[in-house]
């Protein structure tokens, strides 16, 4: 009977061997697999079983670590002033994943980012309980205060951006929402979460960067920058030719100034100064399509941009007729842009015609500070010479100074700027959108250039003119960034 | 010519008792099992648990206890298999003891603390081999229970079908205030003693009266019958019962010991096609058995809408987190299988806290169980005790094969539980007698035979020489 007991004692033996090589194939080969599975709640664990590193601003951080009241999640993350800083930080939150700055550097942030694999190591030995490294922004606290409490109660958007480096100094959108209320995995998490989704207001919507308005008067500093580019007018103060009334092409209909202006045959000083529709319609139908689109792609319309967060794509369409292009070129028709588009145009035009890229991390560092990597200023285009650059800045000092935009005037300081109004809705019905960009220069260049955006339907028609509601705010947040160069 | 004293078979030549060895390695098997025990209440609350003393003279005992039987009743018993078997016994109760402090177990609705009542039946178990060896002198006395073996592994067969379903299979009877068992596991041991008698008393007629055909024998028809008999009996628990491992087990040893009985390759090719025909054919209008099917070809597809999919997936996730040198007792999250993961999933806390190496040198641990088994088979010197033997140890080895293949996702899962590191009081029980009774036959297989008393003829029988 031996011979076959031999036999089955290989048998067994083959069972065992099976039963050793699956655990190689699971726990080896597969392993890699197995622990980071999409399914796999450890991820999670491990995720929020250290301290979270933080989004610091102006050498602070705006964001925190508390142990976790529930489940098998030690800490969850903390917000300073949530809503304030929410378009910047986004969310991390332990039931709905994360977005924004901490989703995009959740590997710094988490301390699993290969840089900070000698911290970790070292903290193996040294017992330290591992921590992320932290992502320091360009924000500046006070030009985001400034921005946030000046949109107030009303629906809208600021972005301010350092011309020079393309910096973002400001990022507020309201009405907001404060991340530390979904942060946790309670029910009362997953209830704040539900409210702020259905709420019509769409407080989770980060309008500065992904909401696209139509930018109304404002982008007639594309059509001017376009008009002195492309050649067609080359003094600022020379007759156009631009007679009123002035009838779109191929139309019946005639476009219309917003009030009884000098507009008939303006200068393009005049023309600005009074926000001319005859006048930049013109310049755009005579300019056409192409041209109007070339300028307008220079200054960043119809591309994401990324700050490193996305910033939806500005919109100024293709293969318009004549009459179509006259109206996108005063922001009307489909033209549409985000906040931050009109802020990087402003920018563009007081940088002397350079447009930076614009960026919101200056730096990762890891938790001892030490910088593992940093932001140069990156030049992105350059939409238009320093001399037309230099030409448009005249012409919007002189709205600032004599125009729509005089309530953003600030003593001392050279401010130029541009009020719009943009009417939407079936035949304009819905409140305008008020719109204000400006930009404040000193003898060292300019420091800030700002986009603001409200879109109050509580406020006045009269009142909503981008002068009387959004260039107060863009005066504090410019002076709050000048205050801080002194 | 001399008085022949030697067989020729293995380890029957002068065999040192090696009882001594077995003490040392009791020794280390209480050790390693009490350092475990200490790791956990290290890693989980930072000091020692304050059971360890209780737990660790617990073992002690148990191991103690054990030795003496055999030192006493079975002197030339294996040395391997007690200590094999308190390690096994030990690191389960370490482990069970672990997942008993989990928040997340113990937020379960079915959460009862096992980690004391193991520690009762594992000394129920240690128990019962000291009878085994007690009152069982010699093996072969249980050949004259051939026939009750069969009625009784009948009965608890065939008795869960008249209890409730759990968890989708019939393998539990309820027994009021005693608690529920799980028959099978005895059976597994009944059935091996039932196919030994039954087999050594038909083997020749098994293996003579055959036909050949193409290079095989083939068995003559009527000698079908037997294995005709457990092959629809292990359907009908498959079937009834759902309990697709236990009938794994039941039809796999009877092929094996057919096998060794008759020496005839041809029954374990008639094994795998009935086999394989049983299986498919079930399967096939089987749902609870499709979907065991279904969550081992793909456990993640299944993920979030059939549980017996994502129980394996939760298994495989855990036992890839623990990757090559694992997490450290206690610091897994193992616990995240949920349910019966001190049961059937306790695998998965050893492959996710022991890593890799951890679990090889648990599997290596069933291996050597398996090996002293089969070298007790070989060493045994009637062929009740080879086959009773094989029997039992090949029994271990399939169930050591059908669960841990089946939670680490190499066939489809089965409900049984691992031998000795599981919870649960029948398995736990029904294996120390096993081990009882390979100790009893491994004792009669090295035991030296007697010194023939000298012979009075012997002295005065003279050579007359012409």
């Amino acid at each position: 009977m031996n011979k076959p007991l031999r036999r089955v004692a290989i048998f067994c033996g083959l069972l065992v061997l099976a039963l050793l090589v699956r655990v190689n194939w699971i726990q080896y080969v597969k392993a890699d697999d197995l622990a980071k599975n999409e399914n796999n709640r450890r991820v999670m664990i491990e995720r929020y079983a250290h301290k979270r590193g933080d989004i610091v601003v102006d050498g602070k951080a705006v964001t925190g670590s508390k142990e976790s009241k529930s489940g098998d999640f030690k800490f969850q993350r903390t917000y300073k002033d949530g809503p304030m800083w929410a378009p910047v930080t986004g969310f991390t939150s332990q039931r709905m994943g994360s977005n924004q700055i901490e989703s995009l550097e959740d590997d710094i942030l988490t301390g699993t980012d290969d840089r900070l694999f000698f911290d970790r190591t070292l903290s193996m030995f040294t017992g330290d309980k591992k921590q992320g490294g932290n992502v320091v922004t360009t924000l500046n606290g006070a030009a985001q205060r400034a921005a946030f409490k000046g949109l107030g109660g009303r629906k809208g958007a600021v972005a301010a951006i350092a011309p020079q480096t393309g910096a973002i100094l400001a990022l507020a959108s309201t009405p907001s929402y404060d991340p530390s209320k979904v942060a946790g995995n309670t029910e009362e998490d997953v209830k704040n979460w539900q409210k702020y989704e259905k709420d019509p207001d769409k407080p989770m919507t980060n309008r500065a960067l992904r909401e696209t308005y139509p930018p109304g008067s404002t982008f007639k500093v594309i059509t001017a920058a376009a008009a002195l580019e492309h050649g067609l007018y080359e003094d600022i103060d020379d007759k156009t030719d631009s007679p009123l009334p002035w009838r779109l092409p191929l139309s019946t209909k005639n476009l219309v100034n917003d009030g009884d202006h000098p507009c008939k045959n303006a200068s393009l000083r005049v023309a600005l100064q009074w926000s001319c529709n005859t006048v930049f319609g013109k310049i755009g139908a005579d300019l056409d399509n192409d041209k109007m689109l070339e300028t307008a792609e220079k200054f960043g319309f119809n591309e994401q941009q990324f700050v490193p967060v996305r910033s939806n794509a500005s919109v100024f369409a293709k293969d318009m007729d004549k009459a179509q292009t006259a109206l996108s070129s005063i922001g009307q028709f489909n033209t549409a842009a985000t906040p931050l588009q009109m802020a990087m145009v402003t920018a563009a035009i007081a940088n002397d015609g350079k447009l930076m890229k614009p960026y919101m991390i200056d730096r990762l560092t890891d938790p001892n500070l030490d910088v593992l990597e940093k932001t140069s200023p990156e030049e992105m285009s350059t939409p238009l010479s320093p001399e037309n650059a230099q030409k448009l800045q005249e012409m919007m000092e002189t709205v600032v100074n004599e125009g729509t935009g005089t309530r953003s005037k600030i003593p001392g300081v050279t401010v130029g700027g541009k009020t719009g109004t943009a009417q939407h809705g079936v035949d304009n019905s819905e409140k305008p959108y008020a719109w204000f960009i400006s930009y404040a220069k000193t003898d060292k260049g300019s420091p800030v250039a700002v986009a603001v955006v409200v879109e109050d339907d509580a406020a006045n028609r009269e009142d909503i003119s981008g002068g009387g509601l959004a260039a107060p705010i863009a005066k504090d947040v410019m002076r709050a960034v000048l205050d801080r160069q002194k | 010519m001399s008085v022949v004293t030697n067989t020729t078979t293995i380890g029957a030549i002068e065999a040192p008792s090696r009882r001594n060895t077995e003490l040392l390695l009791l020794i280390f098997a209480v050790v390693i099992a009490v350092f475990a025990y200490g790791n956990v209440g290290l890693a989980l609350n930072g000091e020692l648990p304050s059971g360890m003393l209780g737990y660790g003279l617990g073992l002690t005992l148990l191991a103690g206890v054990g030795h003496l039987a055999v030192r006493k009743f079975a002197a030339y018993a294996d040395p391997l298999l007690l200590p094999l078997a308190t390690l096994l016994n030990g690191i389960g109760l370490a482990l069970i003891w672990r997942l008993d402090q989990s928040k997340r177990f113990q937020a379960l609705e079915t959460f009862a603390p096992a980690a004391t009542k193991q520690l009762i039946f594992s000394a129920v178990g240690v128990a019962l081999l000291v009878g085994v060896l007690m009152l069982l002198k010699d093996h072969r006395i249980l050949q004259r229970y051939t026939y009750i073996s069969m009625v009784v592994a009948l009965i608890l067969l065939v008795l869960p079908m008249f209890f409730p379903a759990v968890n989708g299979a019939r393998i539990w009877i309820n027994i009021p205030g005693v608690g529920t068992l799980q028959p099978g596991e005895f059976a597994k041991i009944i059935i091996a003693v039932f196919f030994s008698g039954y087999l050594m008393v038909k083997r020749d007629a098994l293996a003579l009266a055959s036909r050949r055909f193409m290079g095989m024998y083939l068995p003559r028809g009527r000698d079908l019958g037997p294995i005709l008999v457990i092959w629809a009996l292990s359907i009908l628990i498959l079937v009834f019962e759902t309990d697709l491992g236990t009938s794994l087990l039941f039809f796999g040893l009877f092929v094996v010991m057919l096998y060794v009985a008759t020496e005839r390759t041809s029954w374990i090719v008639f094994g795998l096609l009935m086999s394989a025909a049983g299986a498919v054919g079930v399967a096939t209008f089987e749902p609870h058995v499709q979907q065991r099917v279904d969550a081992w070809l793909d456990p993640f597809a299944g993920y979030g809408k059939l549980a017996a999919s994502e129980q394996i997936a939760k298994s495989l996730m855990a036992f890839g987190s623990g990757g090559m040198f694992g997490t450290g007792l206690g610091q897994g999250d193992s616990d995240l299988i949920g349910f019966a993961a001190n049961s059937d999933f306790i695998l998965a806390t050893v492959g996710e806290e022991l890593g890799l190496t951890g679990l090889m040198a648990m599997l290596l641990l069933y291996g050597l169980v398996i090996e002293r088994g089969v070298r007790t088979a070989l060493a045994a010197r009637d062929p009740f005790g080879k086959l009773l033997a094989i029997g039992l140890s090949g029994a271990f080895a399939i169930q050591v094969f059908v669960v841990a293949g089946g939670v680490m996702g190499l066939i489809p899962l089965t409900g049984m539980t691992m031998p000795f590191i599981a919870a649960g009081g029948s398995s736990v029980i029904a294996n120390w007698a096993l081990i009882g009774i390979l100790l009893r036959i491994s004792d009669t297989a090295r035991r030296p035979a007697p010194v023939p008393a000298p012979s009075p003829d012997a002295e005065m029988t003279q050579v007359v020489r012409p």
